[in-house]
């Protein structure tokens, strides 16, 4: 019998008015597995990313995270439960410093509410001083502590999409979904990103990813899942999905065998 | 150092407000003072919910007319302990505002604007029709000077001790809660609302906390003016005054503290230096918030300091 999955997709489905998004998608990831998935633009792979980090509630099928329904809680009780993310189009506080973006990410893992604050009582100042520690330690773990204490909105778009990862990884997640984390990086970033997915893993983290650039995909992924118009296409290691038919088909054309 | 420097600026702030009270000549000076005490808690109330978590209110004389009004009428009408009015003053605010701010908060931007801007029109128009309770739009007199401990702060002066007692103790919570994990998360929703959620944060419950937080401070500031001026009339508490309070945040600087004294304190004075064109005072705040928001964005205090800088470097340059 197979591991017990980490996240199971059970036929998930959602349209928005008339256009069916996402159908029938079931797949699932376990536990220290790096999975891709892949498709053309606008197969649904952002609106997968949405509908199990809770922005978005599936009008079909369930979502399974730790033999958990998860679908339809809302986002930041999701990110309790241990699923984080990084977004297409970075979204960082642009306001606040690189160190103080990872610390938001420990928000979760604290405790410290409006009065303890307010009172500046001393288990809340030595967490405040712990929170601060981690958090350097996931910028290192990235390679950006030297730039703790510059804004984030003055970080070039590679170190930005570093600092989406330190913030997501401080929350202690079991699986992060990375979206896109590549797109408009240069290769030697890109190499970079390669090798601190693989250091992810090590940290017995699964990582989800969606990305368009193949050779990445394909060297760091374990198993490839393919959306075309918010159906699944295909799943399996990434040789099988190089040589598969319909993925060909999908992205080349259904003439090209001819 | 830095673990001592809450205490340094306390302390600093309280010898300050010692040698300026038993300095100041006249009860002119001391009014106006106490008046600035008020205007700075309501605004460092306000400044959390607009600068840091980013919702705007256009309602808030609301809660300072809630404050004032129920302190007024709990102590004068009913005979109550000051103490105990101002506690039923913060009990009722926050319940109003937990009732307002649930479905409000779920708005954003101009709707949230218009829905606060609603809320307070509402409260003003009770203020002015309940006259059997609030004596109407002529106001509420002979209200009694706050007693606490036995002690009686009857004069301007002695009212002013006690007014920026508070201020103070105000302050340092406020400066607490911007430097900590809250106030973190709440600039962090400013900043991106999707992210913020997508880490965890509870934005909806902190908008909410920070809200009834901002209420808080405003109704007691109402319950202080209550008490220091001895007389409140519904047209303190209307829409134009909700307006003056966002100017206040705005050129004081939006998510800066000290800037939320100095954007009271210049705003209380000014009407004052200005009292030949009463008339006018609406068209100038309108002019002073836009002027303000096309060229010092960051405020009065931001605005100040880069421009500082920029003449320090132009200066180093040649």
């Amino acid at each position: 019998m197979d591991p017990p999955a980490l996240l199971t997709l059970k036929d998930v489905g959602i349209s928005f008015g008339g256009l069916q998004a996402v159908k029938q998608v079931s797949f699932q990831v376990q536990e220290g597995q790096i999975k891709a998935l892949i498709g053309p633009n606008g197969a649904g792979k952002t609106t997968l990313f949405n509908l199990i980090t809770g922005m978005l509630t599936p009008d079909q099928g369930e979502i399974l995270f730790h033999r958990q329904a998860i679908q339809g809680l809302p986002p930041f009780q999701i990110a309790a439960r241990g699923i984080s993310r990084t977004f297409q189009i970075v979204q960082l506080f642009g306001h606040m410093t690189v160190v103080e973006n990872v610390m938001v990410g420990r928000h979760i893992r604290t405790r410290a509410g409006l009065l303890a604050a307010a009172l500046r009582l001393p288990w809340s100042r030595r967490e405040e001083a712990a929170i601060r520690a981690q958090s350097l330690e996931w910028l290192a773990f990235v390679g950006l502590q030297a730039r703790a204490d510059d804004y984030a909105a003055n970080l070039p778009l590679g170190h930005q999409r570093l600092l989406e990862i330190a913030r997501a990884l401080a929350t202690d997640p079991k699986l992060l979904l990375l979206d896109e984390p590549a797109a408009g990086l240069d290769m030697t970033e890109t190499e970079r990103l390669k090798d601190l997915i693989f250091a992810i893993r090590e940290k017995e983290i699964s990582v989800l990813l969606v990305e368009h650039d193949m050779s990445l995909t394909m060297e760091v992924a374990d198993e490839i899942v393919v959306l075309d118009h918010g159906e699944l296409l295909a799943e399996g290691p990434p040789r099988e999905i190089q040589r598969h038919p319909a993925v060909i088909a999908a992205y080349l054309g259904r003439d090209w065998e001819k | 150092m830095v673990r001592y420097q809450r205490w340094l600026q306390a302390g600093a702030f309280y010898f300050l407000v010692a040698i300026t009270g038993s300095l100041l000549p006249g009860t002119y000076y001391v009014t106006l003072l106490n008046l600035i005490g008020l205007h700075i808690i309501i605004v460092l109330g306000l400044n959390l919910l607009m600068g840091y978590a980013g919702q705007i209110s256009l309602g808030h004389a609301a809660f300072f007319g809630l404050g004032a009004y129920t302190s007024a009428i709990l102590t004068t009408t009913y005979k109550v302990d000051p103490v105990l009015g101002l506690l039923a003053g913060l009990l009722l605010s926050g319940l109003v505002a937990v009732v307002v701010g649930i479905p409000a908060l779920k708005l954003k931007g101009y709707y949230l604007a218009m829905a606060t801007l609603g809320f307070g029109i509402i409260v003003a128009i009770a203020f002015q029709q309940m006259d059997w309770l609030t004596g109407g739009p002529s106001g509420f007199m002979g209200i009694p000077p706050f007693r606490l401990l036995g002690w009686s702060f009857k004069t301007p002066t002695t009212g002013f001790f006690f007014v920026w007692t508070v201020v103070g103790l105000i302050l340092f919570l406020s400066l607490n809660i911007v430097d900590s994990r809250i106030g973190r998360a709440l600039r962090a929703i400013h900043d991106s609302e999707t992210a913020a959620l997508a880490m965890g944060v509870d934005a909806q419950r902190l908008k909410l906390l920070i809200f009834v937080v901002s209420a808080l401070y405003a109704s007691l500031a109402g319950s202080l003016l209550a008490h220091t001026t001895n007389f409140i009339a519904p047209s303190s508490f209307g829409f134009m005054f909700s307006i003056k309070l966002v100017t206040m945040v705005v050129v004081g600087g939006m998510a800066s503290i000290w800037g939320s004294l100095l954007g009271a304190a210049v705003l209380t004075i000014l009407p004052e230096l200005l009292a030949v064109f009463h008339d006018l005072e609406v068209v100038i705040f309108g002019l002073i918030l836009m002027v303000v928001m096309i060229f010092l964005p960051r405020g009065l205090v931001r605005g100040l300091l880069d421009l500082w800088e920029f003449r320090q470097r132009k200066q180093q340059g040649r």
